[in-house]
């Protein structure tokens, strides 16, 4: 962890000469512990501190990025056990698998599918983040050809899986130049695996099936040179997988180096798309940075991906829209209106019913902090004179002749009081959820 | 090399709470389900032995199902009609709880009445020998006209009853300790509140043993992030000693993962949504497992396939790393 003030006031020269514009060196001390400051603005700093000092300041989880052409994806960096402590920063990586003994159309077919892949949540665009070949045939020929078929239908980085040297070495050189992760070291073939890493200028896989098999080869690999790693605890089932990443992250957050890898989760190897999806939701929630997949349909990923924006979303953050009137499907002065609240979620499920029913309406969203209807009617933010300030603010009025305001189905209870504080509007009550306006707008306001 | 691995002592335990009773202890259900008990966070058996697997419940409902998404009508089929057979199905189906959810009205449009709620869980408890949730539609008025008599005619059962809200759970929790049933509390997605919830009921004089909290979830794509955090954080403040937050956690993924567009809309979605019923399942089995992952003791599903997931992936989590 981070060291404090006081233990980097202590390696400072304590003679407070103020060249580095701070009247005291405990002052400096403490921005440097803020990180408001650089070390080398100390003209005195020993190189014995200097050393002890980076090896603090280096984050607990290395921070490992993957390349391929056209994007990289990056895991490590994290430091917290529960994302309400400050919050997840990386979101894993999921990476499709194809294997080097389908035939080469199968894998361009897959990878090309995967790699087009894009769906639209709350308006952000998920999509997937790489593709592991991995070299089930053991002949690094036919290694070679999967991977230069990948390569040909995706731009994104590559994983290569082979524990055979020769193959590794075939599977790089097709995409030489890249930074894919090479999967991987483990306890017999670890010194060839470090030369193709350092020839490859790649990070390296490290396999183990314990704590203590991962701590000493990591080790043993950072002094062979090689210093970008990334750890699969060899265990995949939940319980055991559970206990291994949880018991990686405490140790790496309390600055145990030789496991402060990101880690890979491989739920590819299940054959069943229904316990694949469990895996990689266990994976996502409990510390993996990045996770393989065999399956690739939209309805098996788009819940996978789903999950990770959530669970990766900044607690103190929540993902808003900007309070205004939004008009949706051209709406005219005889149109309604409708309200709720600047939660993005909120937002983009009322907004997509309206323009899915192609009925026009106006959409009033007020400022809420970013809370949904329930949460923000709860915690006083959305009530009768919060929606009427909005309505007046926006200028609501003049844009309508109708004057038909209708409230989320949840918040019945501030019909009485929007009455009194919008005179002359009529207020309705629509449904509770968003997914039955189109069939209120249609039926209830027709 | 050794490693020393870093081992939490929490000095809170969650509450043991057992769901239901036999003829022996004065109710008639074949088995019971006991659930708590945890000195850990979730699955940590290399801290401490979880003593009891967190359990799935199914839910059913004997009133209209016009909300139900038409894939969790087609998977069960005409028993929808019968609250018996469909009880009798959730029990062969594999699950370890009934949820026994009344709307506003009986299967013929109509207003529900008392009368029909006690015979329809009189039924339930015939045809099933699984302990019951029994669930009002949630307005306080209708919740107390229906729950009070089902409270007293089935004394004894260790029914779960609910429910229990902020401004209206006084009624709910008198019924059940005057006829031996357990209640579950539920908050909006808020730890103090949920803490509150708990002092309340606790104050009436029903013992901690008999409430299960639901501090409720946010469907996957929803709002689970905020449920998931707000129960790591119900959990953490358990393992350290606030007694009020040590209650069993019940979460509904199914009712919350089946009313989000995914789930419930087949036609006119994007195409990059994929196939409906696959799709509809895994929402609710992966905002399921993410909220086991949280620490829900008791999770309330719809889907039977959904079932058969969840439970796979619980006895994974259960089993332990090999010394």
């Amino acid at each position: 962890m981070a060291l404090s003030g006081i233990q980097i006031y202590k390696m400072l020269p304590q003679t407070n000469c103020k060249e580095c514009g701070f009247p005291t060196c405990l002052a400096f001390s403490m921005k440097l512990a803020a990180k408001q400051v650089e070390l080398d603005d100390c003209p005195y700093v020993t190189e014995e501190s200097k050393e002890q000092l980076a090896e603090s300041s280096a984050p607990p989880i290395r921070l490992v990025t993957l390349a391929g052409p056209d994007r990289e994806t990056a895991a490590g960096n994290e430091v917290v056990l529960f994302r309400h402590e400050k919050k997840f920063f990386n979101r894993p990586g999921v990476f499709v698998r194809v294997v080097d003994t389908e035939d080469t159309a199968a894998i361009t077919e897959k990878v090309a599918a995967a790699s087009a892949y894009t769906v639209d949540y709350v308006g952000i665009d998920l999509n997937l983040d790489g593709i592991a070949v991995e070299g089930a045939s053991g002949d690094p020929a036919a290694f070679a050809a999967a991977v230069g078929a990948a390569r040909e239908a995706t731009g994104l980085p590559f994983m290569l899986v082979s524990d055979d040297p020769a193959v590794m070495e075939a599977g790089w050189k097709a995409v030489e130049g890249e930074k894919p992760l090479l999967m991987g070291a483990n306890s017999s073939n670890w010194e060839a695996m470090v030369d193709l890493a350092k020839q490859a200028e790649a990070p390296l896989g490290v396999v183990g099936e314990t704590l203590e098999e991962l701590a000493e080869l990591t080790q043993k690999i950072q002094e062979a040179g090689v210093e970008d790693m990334v750890l699969q605890p060899a265990p995949t089932a939940m319980g055991a997988s559970l206990a291994m990443q949880t018991q990686i992250r405490r140790l790496a957050l309390k600055n145990f180096r030789p496991l402060g890898y990101p880690t890979v989760a491989f739920a590819s190897d299940s054959g069943d798309p229904a316990k694949e999806a469990t895996l990689a939701a266990h994976a996502i929630c409990k510390y993996a940075g990045f996770v393989v997949v065999d399956s690739f349909a939209p309805e098996f990923v788009y819940p996978i991906l789903v999950l990770r924006e959530n669970i990766y979303t900044d607690p103190q953050k929540p993902i808003q829209v900007l309070p205004a009137v939004y008009e949706i499907n051209d709406p005219k002065p005889s149109d309604p209106v409708l309200v709720t609240t600047n939660f993005s979620i909120t937002y983009f499920s009322v907004a997509n019913e309206v323009e899915g029913s192609g009925l026009p309406a106006w959409l009033v969203v007020t400022d809420a902090e970013g809370m949904s209807v329930l949460t923000a009617w709860a915690a006083g933010k959305f009530d009768a004179e919060v929606i009427a300030k909005a309505v007046k603010e926006f200028g609501v009025g003049d844009k309508v002749e109708k004057k038909v305001i209708v409230l989320p189905g949840h918040t019945a209870v501030l019909s009485g009081e929007l009455e009194e504080e919008l005179p002359g509007w009529d207020v309705k009550v629509g449904p509770r959820e968003a997914v039955d306006l189109p069939g209120y707008l249609k039926t209830v306001l027709a | 090399m050794s490693i020393e691995i870093p081992v939490d002592k929490w000095p809170g335990t969650v509450n043991t709470v057992t769901l239901g009773a036999t003829e022996a202890d004065g109710g008639t259900r074949a088995k019971v389900v006991t659930i708590g008990g945890e000195q850990s966070l979730p699955f940590m058996h290399f801290e401490t032995e979880m003593p009891h697997s967190p359990v799935i419940a199914l839910e059913m409902t004997p009133s209209r199902t016009d909300d139900w998404s038409q894939i969790l009508l087609d998977a069960w089929g005409d028993v929808v009609e019968d609250p018996a057979r469909w009880a009798a199905a959730i029990e062969a189906a594999g699950a370890d709880v009934i949820v026994v959810t009344f709307g506003l009205t009986d299967p013929a449009g109509d207003p529900i009445t008392p009368d029909y709620a006690v015979s329809t869980v009189k039924a339930v408890l015939e045809a099933s020998g699984l302990p019951l949730v029994v669930l009002g539609p949630g307005q306080a008025d209708v919740d107390n006209e229906l729950i009070v008599p089902v409270a007293d005619s089935t004394k004894g059962e260790r029914l779960v009853l609910g429910l229990c809200e902020d401004g209206n759970y006084r009624t709910i929790v008198a019924s059940a300790m005057a006829n031996d049933h357990l209640v579950v509390g539920r908050t909006p997605m808020d730890v103090n509140l949920a803490k509150q919830l708990n002092i309340l009921m606790t104050d009436m004089g029903l013992p901690l043993d008999r409430i299960v909290m639901d501090p409720t979830t946010g469907g996957l794509g929803y709002g689970i992030e905020y449920g998931y955090s707000v129960m790591e954080r119900l959990r953490l403040a358990a393992l350290q000693g606030d007694a009020m937050t040590q209650l069993p956690m019940l979460v509904t993924p199914g009712y919350e993962a089946w009313r989000t567009k995914e789930a419930k809309v087949g036609e006119g979605v994007p195409e990059t949504w994929g196939d409906w019923a696959d799709r509809g399942v895994h929402w609710e089995t992966l905002t399921a497992v993410s909220l086991v992952e949280a620490g829900a003791d008791v999770v309330v599903l719809r889907h039977p396939e959904s079932l058969k997931r969840v439970r796979e992936a619980i006895d994974e989590l259960m089993t332990a790393a090999p010394a």
